[in-house]
């Protein structure tokens, strides 16, 4: 190829002027892969970058004719209305209620979950059950939560008419706050905990076999090595699941609660990303909820950082 | 029992084994039974649905709600949107992953770290959906169908995927020959990585299209022109806002009827929507397996 002695020729009068091992020299010479990776940098700058600088304008009364730096500067104000205001405590207990709830049912169950798949010694029965745990991951959230209020319906809902079987009274589910909570989490293990199990079964393939042959010989029982093999086996990955789910106990699923919201759950239902999403979409307040999407975001940056700072010190797994 | 031939195994084994199969049992029912649940429902009679009598297989058999479905015009335009949106999004998605990744893979990329640095910090930090809904009215994308597609033209985490891939399956060693023979950077992209990618560009792709095809959020906060919805927008508002137009319910008058129809609309609507994904479900299913297994890689 003509290029060839090009590169070469080029290569040559690059090490003449800038020396054998300068950064500029190794740059110069792959120049073309910042040219490549120039599109996608463009993207992070304009979509992930420009909003942060956007940020500012919580820290200010956003006017739309004079932009993002125009704006006068009005410093904590808006933070300090959100934390004043008679909601501030609702949405941060619902927030971070709603989560520790998910956490704490879900985190578990996939790990179960793949334990007792692991453990099945009929390959066509462990498939059946991982092809139908799967699926439910792939409908989307529009389809699940109309799957969830079809289901609770108070008159010809399954459940309900399950219960009428009993001989128990209709509820109202989703017309009822107190119920609210455990719909949504429970809903949401039943979507994911197939898809979430796959990340501790990969782990659990990849266990050396000789541990459990030598189990074996030793005269372990299943369970014996379920909880002397497996368990330690997964715990790095369940570690690293768990910082990461940690990281995002302030990011409640918006799409999920948005859609089973209504007036009769709002006092459960209403989280800090719902309410940024009425006031500054629909209400168009931007500063005032800017400021409030940033109070979630910081906090939730502080949690990761620290939940990971501890499993560095406490263990062998960690993000950093 | 043939004694030597089989493994024998010892009581609390067998109690074990037991154990779990009734656990596994337990979760398919769980999980299977509302699906087929559904389905059934959807074929069922209105009457039938309505004084609950539908438990397993479809009773009173009828094609009401699917013909509910296919004559609604709102429906049949969701999904070709949604159709357009996937196809499209996804394409860009992919390319700009790749372009993203292959650098980021590269030995000789001089200040990789720092640019590694640059696309993971906004996994942990974002400006939040004001800056970015204000962001993007700026650029004149609202109202158009460049506001489904350009704001998510590439996911961080995807790219790490898709590195991580790149950086364990093709060697230095490949690149350095072909720099001998004269390949340039860019070159390597088609010679080299596109042809050494197919697993990953498969992941990529159902990713990404799962992604578009079942999103919401974008187009409820970009989008206000009704012939611009996708098919999920269409769906929540029938589905969760009860919003069902005249159309559907054209030839029939009584109001009882008329409420029994919406209801059986809605299993059907639910079956119609979820189709495309759980079609090629089982075909594809290796190939998710397969992204979460690299993305769980420490790369």
């Amino acid at each position: 190829m003509e290029s060839g002695r090009s590169h070469a020729q080029e290569d040559a009068q690059i090490k003449i002027r800038y020396g054998r091992n300068s950064a500029i020299r190794k740059m110069l010479r792959h120049w073309q892969l910042y040219f490549v990776i120039l599109l996608p940098l463009t993207y992070i700058i304009i979509f992930q970058y420009m909003p942060m600088y956007g940020v500012q304008i919580a820290f200010k009364d956003y006017m739309v004719t004079k932009g993002f730096s125009g704006s006068p500067w009005v410093g904590f104000k808006h933070f300090q209305i959100f934390m004043e205001s008679y909601q501030f405590q609702r949405l941060v207990t619902n927030t971070i209620g709603i989560s520790f709830y998910s956490l704490v049912a879900g985190f578990p169950i996939p790990i179960i979950l793949a334990l007792s798949l692991n453990s099945s010694l009929n390959a066509r029965f462990k498939k059946t059950v991982q092809m139908i745990t799967y699926a439910p991951h792939f409908i989307s959230m529009v389809v699940m939560v109309s799957i969830i209020m079809q289901l609770l319906a108070p008159r010809a809902g399954l459940v309900n008419n399950i219960m009428g079987l009993f001989g128990m009274d209709q509820v109202n589910f989703m017309g009822n706050a107190r119920y609210f909570k455990s719909i949504y989490v429970w809903s949401g293990i039943w979507q994911s905990m197939g898809y979430a199990s796959i990340i501790y079964i990969a782990a659990l393939s990849g266990i050396n076999q000789s541990l459990y042959e030598a189990a074996i010989v030793d005269g372990a029982t299943r369970l014996q090595r379920i909880l002397h093999i497996d368990i330690p086996g997964i715990m790095p990955t369940a570690t690293i699941m768990l910082i990461l789910s940690m990281g995002q106990i302030m990011n409640v699923g918006f799409e999920k609660i948005y859609l089973m919201q209504n007036p009769m759950n709002m006092s459960a239902s209403d989280v800090i990303a719902t309410y940024v999403y009425r006031l500054g979409l629909l209400g168009a307040q931007y500063s005032f909820s800017a400021a409030v999407g940033l109070f979630n975001s910081v906090i939730n940056l502080i949690l990761l950082v620290s939940v990971n700072q501890f499993a560095r010190k406490y263990s062998e797994a960690s993000l950093w | 029992m043939d004694k030597g031939k089989t493994i024998r195994y010892s009581k609390s084994d067998r109690v074990f084994t037991y154990l779990n199969r009734v656990f596994l049992t337990f979760i398919l029912i769980i999980v299977g039974y509302p699906l087929i649940y559904i389905i059934s429902a959807s074929f069922s009679s209105t009457e039938a649905v309505m004084s609950g009598k539908v438990w397993f297989l479809p009773v009173e058999p009828t094609l009401l709600g699917y013909e509910a479905v296919f004559n609604n015009s709102s429906i049949i335009k969701g999904y070709a949107n949604s159709f357009y949106y996937t196809v499209l999004g996804t394409a860009i998605n992919v390319m700009m992953t790749i372009l993203g990744a292959y650098p980021l893979a590269r030995k000789n990329f001089y200040g990789k770290n720092l640019f590694m640095g640059i696309f993971t910090f906004t996994m942990l930090f974002s400006g939040g959906l004001i800056p970015s809904y204000l962001l993007v009215r700026n650029l004149g994308l609202i109202d158009t169908r460049w506001a489904m597609v350009i704001p998510n033209a590439m996911g961080v985490w995807n790219v790490i995927i898709a590195r991580t891939f790149l950086a364990t399956t093709i060697p230095e060693d490949f690149y350095e020959a072909g720099e001998l023979d004269g390949c340039s950077d860019i070159g390597f992209i088609w010679k080299i990585t596109i042809p050494l990618s197919g697993p990953i560009i498969a992941v990529l792709t159902l990713f990404y299209a799962v992604g578009h095809w079942n999103s919401y959020f974008q187009a409820l906060i970009y989008l206000k022109d009704a012939k611009l919805f996708p098919l999920q927008i269409i769906l929540r508002n029938i589905l969760i806002q009860n919003e069902v137009s005249g159309e559907m319910m054209r030839d029939i008058s009584e109001m009882q009827r008329r409420q029994g129809i919406a209801e059986l609309l809605k299993y059907s609507l639910i079956v119609v929507a979820s189709i495309p994904v759980l079609v090629i479900y089982p075909f594809v299913q290796k190939y998710f397996v397969k992204g979460v297994m690299i993305g769980g890689l420490k790369g």
